[in-house]
């Protein structure tokens, strides 16, 4: 007898757990005549959700030490790299070609463990001694910027997921990301990968559904402080960056162009969602003798 | 048939009475399955756009905004107070809170600084949270309390002498609070965690109202669980039974653990399909909370910019 196959569900990724979207929609994509699966249509409530999930954690992430995060990163790169045969069948599902499909999950794997060697050096290269004119010691030093929502690039499933949030985390920013419309399955089987990565839970939130329809309220949200945009859509740009006014988010738009090369391995992508923070500190006699600190 | 008209009725029938006082061992049983299925009915039910609005408007309006911690100081008071004066500046259409509440030694200044405001001042008292002193102190602690100007009183029962059956010893504490208030509202705090069954929570919502409590309240806030939708629904529905009997209302003050605005809009329906609009009013329902006004007026803000709010931008309280 035949055996049935059993299809796997994917679900959303909010909070370190999968639920089904809770306005229990779905929506088919296909390649060609085939359907990839019954993929959640998630509503602004998704969204809502993931934000409150995101910012809850950002503290811990933020303040976890940043060999940590580093080595986090590195967890996520290595469950990938076992993973990679689901990946490369999922990706050649979505309309690639088995070559384009392996280079596109080790150029992933790559990318990991690019910025995961960053996490610890960007701090030092990105502050500054600031000479001042008072007797202060002036230091300008980065810090995470807090939630980021992320609009994928459409075109890939999942190089365009790895490249915008690796460098996100790295900062120490916890995110809610729209994945791909029509390329959503790698985004849910990563879920996955991140969930056995010792993340913790929140601090990538994963939605699926139409930009059409979650656009708006990722970048109106008010408890979102920056927004990466990974596409060239007009419209898109257009509506994100008149939202994005209401709470002055920091808005970010990458084209993605190229993404296999080596120019998206870069610490500024990094430097995109981060604060600079400077410090004024008295500076203070110390002793009789002369020298000063 | 709706209560006030009920009871409207049956004086006019002269079947009005002063109530006798019932033997507690005889309050009557609750059948939890049945009201935890009441409950799961309200609680999948939802609110929306202009109701919600107004259901907001109006929890706002019921809530006892609260400091009862060890570390209080004068200015987290004068803190609280301004809060509750000037909940959200960007929106000035907003209603104020029913009370603040804080500590007996409290009292004076947040009293000083709601003058000329509606806002009552609530006090804490006998020997909160535990009630663990003699009457003695407990009515020393009530007057200083009522001396320092505090409008509303809330005062727990002897928990460990009700679970030792000592129902008049409860009874008559309670009666006796209700004395050294004055002309102050006495609100009876039941602490339902402690109480285990809900017949217990039942008899013990009993023993208050007849005591003389004008609010039965759940919980001090200091133990988990504090405030749920069952426990409320059977002191509402003693609340219910004391006004068939009697025609007298008694309030209703569900504290602690409430913290969104979707719950608090289910309280609101509870009383609602209990009581009936009459208790639809801060005179006769509050919400004992801290972090529930923000979050009320995050969703108001919500409902006006239809943009999902952050924390951000409200005062903490």
């Amino acid at each position: 007898m035949d055996r049935v196959e059993i299809t796997k569900t994917y679900k959303i990724y909010i909070g370190g757990a999968f639920p089904r979207t809770e306005s229990g929609r779905y929506y088919t994509p296909k390649r060609g005549e085939k359907a990839l699966g019954n993929i959640c249509l998630s509503s602004r409530k998704d969204v809502r959700n993931a934000v409150v999930a995101a910012r809850g954690v950002h503290n811990k992430w933020a303040g976890k030490s940043a060999a940590n995060r580093s080595q986090i990163l590195y967890r996520i790169a290595e469950m990938l790299e076992g993973r990679k045969q689901q990946f490369i069948e999922e990706l050649i599902l979505q309309g690639s070609t088995k070559s384009q499909a392996v280079k596109e999950v080790i150029a992933s794997v790559d990318r990991l463990i690019y910025y995961a060697g960053w996490c610890d050096k960007f701090a030092q290269v990105f502050s500054s001694v600031n000479p001042v004119a008072s007797a202060h010691f002036n230091f300008t030093a980065p810090e995470p910027m807090g939630v980021v929502s992320i609009v994928c690039k459409e075109e890939s499933g999942l190089l365009g997921i790895v490249s915008a949030i690796a460098p996100v985390l790295a900062g120490g920013n916890t995110c809610v990301l729209l994945a791909s419309e029509q390329r959503p399955l790698c985004a849910i089987t990563f879920a996955e990968v991140l969930n056995s990565s010792d993340v913790p839970g929140g601090v990538v939130n994963i939605l699926t559904g139409k930009r059409t329809e979650l656009i708006e309220h990722m970048a109106s949200h008010m408890d979102v402080n920056g927004f990466l945009y990974c596409g060239t859509d007009k419209k898109d740009i257009n509506t994100v960056q008149q939202l994005a006014v209401e709470n002055l988010k920091r808005v970010t738009i990458r084209a993605f162009e190229g993404l296999m090369n080596d120019d998206h391995n870069t610490p500024y992508y990094i430097d995109d969602f981060i604060e600079m923070k400077t410090t004024w500190h008295p500076i203070e006699k110390i002793g009789a003798t002369g020298s000063a600190y | 048939m709706d209560l006030v008209i009920f009871v409207e009725q049956q004086a006019f029938m002269g079947k009005s009475k002063a109530p006798q006082i019932p033997d507690f061992r005889l309050s009557p049983r609750i059948d939890q399955v049945g009201v935890g299925d009441r409950i799961s009915r309200i609680t999948t039910r939802s609110i929306k756009s202009s109701s919600k609005l107004q259901g907001l408007k109006m929890i706002l309006n019921m809530i006892d905004l609260t400091t009862l911690e060890g570390a209080d100081t004068q200015g987290k008071v004068s803190q609280l107070c301004n809060k509750a004066k000037f909940l959200h500046g960007s929106n000035p259409d907003l209603p104020t809170v029913a009370a603040v509440c804080v500590y007996p030694n409290f009292v004076s200044q947040a009293k000083k600084a709601l003058l000329g405001t509606n806002i009552n001042v609530a006090s804490v008292a006998t020997a909160f949270p535990a009630g663990q002193s003699s009457l003695d102190v407990k009515i020393s602690d009530t007057k200083l309390a009522v001396d320092n100007g505090a409008d509303e009183v809330d005062m727990v029962i002897s928990r460990g002498r009700f679970h030792q059956g000592e129902y008049n010893y409860v009874f008559d504490e309670i009666a006796a609070v209700k004395e050294a208030c004055g002309s102050a509202r006495l609100k009876v705090i039941l602490e339902t965690g402690e109480l285990g069954a809900l017949d217990k929570v039942r008899r013990a919502s009993d023993i208050a109202i007849y005591a003389g409590a004008d609010f039965i309240k759940t919980s001090t806030g200091k133990i988990s669980p504090a405030a749920t939708l069952p426990v409320t629904c059977v002191m509402l529905e003693a609340i219910r039974d004391y006004f068939y009997e009697s025609g007298t209302m008694i309030g209703m003050k569900p504290a602690g653990g409430i913290s969104n605005s979707k719950l608090a809009l289910q309280y609101l329906m509870l009383v609602k399909e209990t009581l009936g609009d009459a208790w639809l009013s801060n005179q006769w329902f509050r919400y004992g909370a801290s972090s529930l006004a923000n979050d009320v007026l995050m969703q108001i803000e919500k409902q006006r910019t239809g943009n999902y709010q952050s924390k951000d931008y409200f005062s903490k309280d």
